[in-house]
């Protein structure tokens, strides 16, 4: 198979895909070697602010942004994952590279010049450039029976100074179908998981949550498919019905269509447990 | 209309300084707003709002300061950015939202969602130490001031044994860049 050369990018994890996410990030480190791309995680990065600080104190959530945007080597993309995490760092190198009087701020305190032409790269956008080239015979029936939904949650939305950005409606079907599976239709794809309200306002999650799940049951879906860690953990977290659908990250189900193995701990971490449908598959 | 009235319009409505400080924190347009509602019908919370979107934008408009800064509404919002992608006008309304977020904190006023700021606060706190989150921690401090030991001890349980929860925060090494994105208001 002729494959484009490796191709370096830094790598901006987030404070969920090191923690509670950590199935996500694995399985994203190891599709990644699988198809060429050599991940260099940011040295030292720290957390892009968050819903929180967008909501308190916009002060901070451009310095904690800024500091990582400042880090990253100019030479190489930097690819985020968790799609909160890449609308702050987006947001805050827009407001670096338009805003000459905050940029001369932080480049006094950093003491070098702010790099305008930084590309940050999400997840989505990778595969879609560099998945096709590897979807040769070997992998094209390897989700063969697999019936899934997509689900994108807020992440093809974006705040209005970002609507030039990529939009990825669509991507994880096309994507995943192109191996082998069946996407399913049902009215969540894009429905808003509620975030941080899990914790303070419980109960308005597992409402939604609890809808979503019942959804997916009824479409005969074997797993819904996430863009997104923090939805992923409200899933499985809030929802309160006896048999709910496993979740599975985009990153771990398209790690399992190009063979990776070393999947051991993924699974193991997920409070509704997916072994049995993926054995089911054949998968694992 | 003539052009005089047209001012005359542009003046009530966004003539009070509440309304241009809102306007210039946000930066987006919310005049354009003409309320036809398509923010508040694709809102996935709106149910749990005690203004719709667009009543906010109106209660700005017409300088009614108090009511929009201890409004739920402004602490229910998620910033999934539903509404402004909704928006006809491409208002941002979520920028909208989080501005008057920022200004309730600021003004002291009273807050009529303590807990989701409290929830931010202790976010923020652990960012604060560590420089990244730690959600354990987070978790522990936010059911300590809740009082409230019990309501998710069973899904905590399960997250800790599944190892989803780490006990110790995983640590950015050169802490005083971190602080220095905490201190910025008072270094100018």
């Amino acid at each position: 198979m002729n494959t484009s050369p490796i191709m370096d990018v830094s790598y901006f994890p987030g404070c969920s895909l090191a923690t509670t996410a950590k199935e996500n990030d694995h399985s994203l480190r190891e599709l990644c070697r699988r198809i060429g791309v050599n991940l260099v995680e940011l040295d030292d990065w720290n957390c892009c602010g968050s819903s929180s600080a967008y909501a308190v104190d916009h002060d901070l959530a451009l310095g904690l942004a800024a500091r990582n945007l400042f880090m990253a080597s100019p030479d190489r993309p930097l690819l985020v994952a968790c799609p909160n995490c890449i609308i702050r760092l987006r947001l805050a190198h827009q407001e670096l590279s338009r805003n000459e009087l905050m940029r001369y701020r932080f480049e006094k305190k950093w003491d070098k010049p702010y790099n305008r032409d930084l590309k940050i790269l999400h997840f989505f956008e990778l595969m879609e450039n560099r998945i096709p080239e590897y979807m040769g015979k070997e992998v094209s029936e390897k989700l063969k029976q697999l019936k899934f939904v997509p689900y994108y949650g807020c992440m093809l939305n974006r705040p209005n100074t970002l609507r030039n950005e990529k939009n990825y409606k669509g991507l994880m079907e096309k994507i995943l179908t192109g191996l082998g599976a069946q996407a399913l239709d049902w009215s969540f794809a894009s429905q808003c998981c509620g975030t941080f309200l899990s914790v303070a306002r419980p109960e308005l999650v597992t409402s939604i949550v609890n809808r979503m799940m019942d959804d997916a049951a009824k479409t005969g879906a074997d797993c819904i498919i996430t863009a997104c860690a923090m939805c992923h953990m409200n899933l499985e977290v809030r929802c309160t019905l006896k048999q709910p659908v496993p979740v599975l990250h985009f990153s771990e189900i398209l790690s399992l269509a190009f063979d990776v193995e070393s999947h051991n701990n993924w699974f193991s971490r997920h409070l509704v447990d997916p072994r049995p449908v993926l054995k089911s598959r054949a998968l694992i | 209309m003539t052009k005089n009235q047209n001012e005359t319009i542009t003046e009530i409505y966004t003539g009070s300084d509440f309304a241009k400080e809102v306007k210039q924190r946000a930066g987006t347009d919310f005049n354009a707003c003409y309320h036809c509602l398509s923010c508040g019908g694709g809102c996935p919370f709106s149910e749990a709002m005690d203004y719709l979107p667009n009543q906010i934008i109106r209660l700005v408009q017409l300088g009614r300061k108090k009511e929009v800064l201890e409004s739920s509404s402004i602490w229910i919002c998620v910033g999934c950015n539903n509404c402004s992608v909704q928006c006809p006008n491409s208002v941002d309304i979520s920028a909208v939202t989080h501005a008057l977020c920022q200004m309730a904190v600021e003004e002291k006023v009273t807050v009529a969602e303590p807990d989701i700021l409290k929830f931010h606060q202790e976010v923020l706190n652990t960012v604060h130490r560590y420089g990244r989150t730690h959600k354990l921690e987070i978790m522990l401090r936010y059911k300590f001031y809740k009082k409230d030991w019990f309501s998710d001890m069973g899904v905590g349980m399960k997250m800790l044994a599944r190892r989803k929860l780490e006990l110790l925060p995983s640590r950015v090494t050169q802490m005083k860049d971190v602080k220095f994105a905490f201190n910025q208001k008072q270094a100018g």
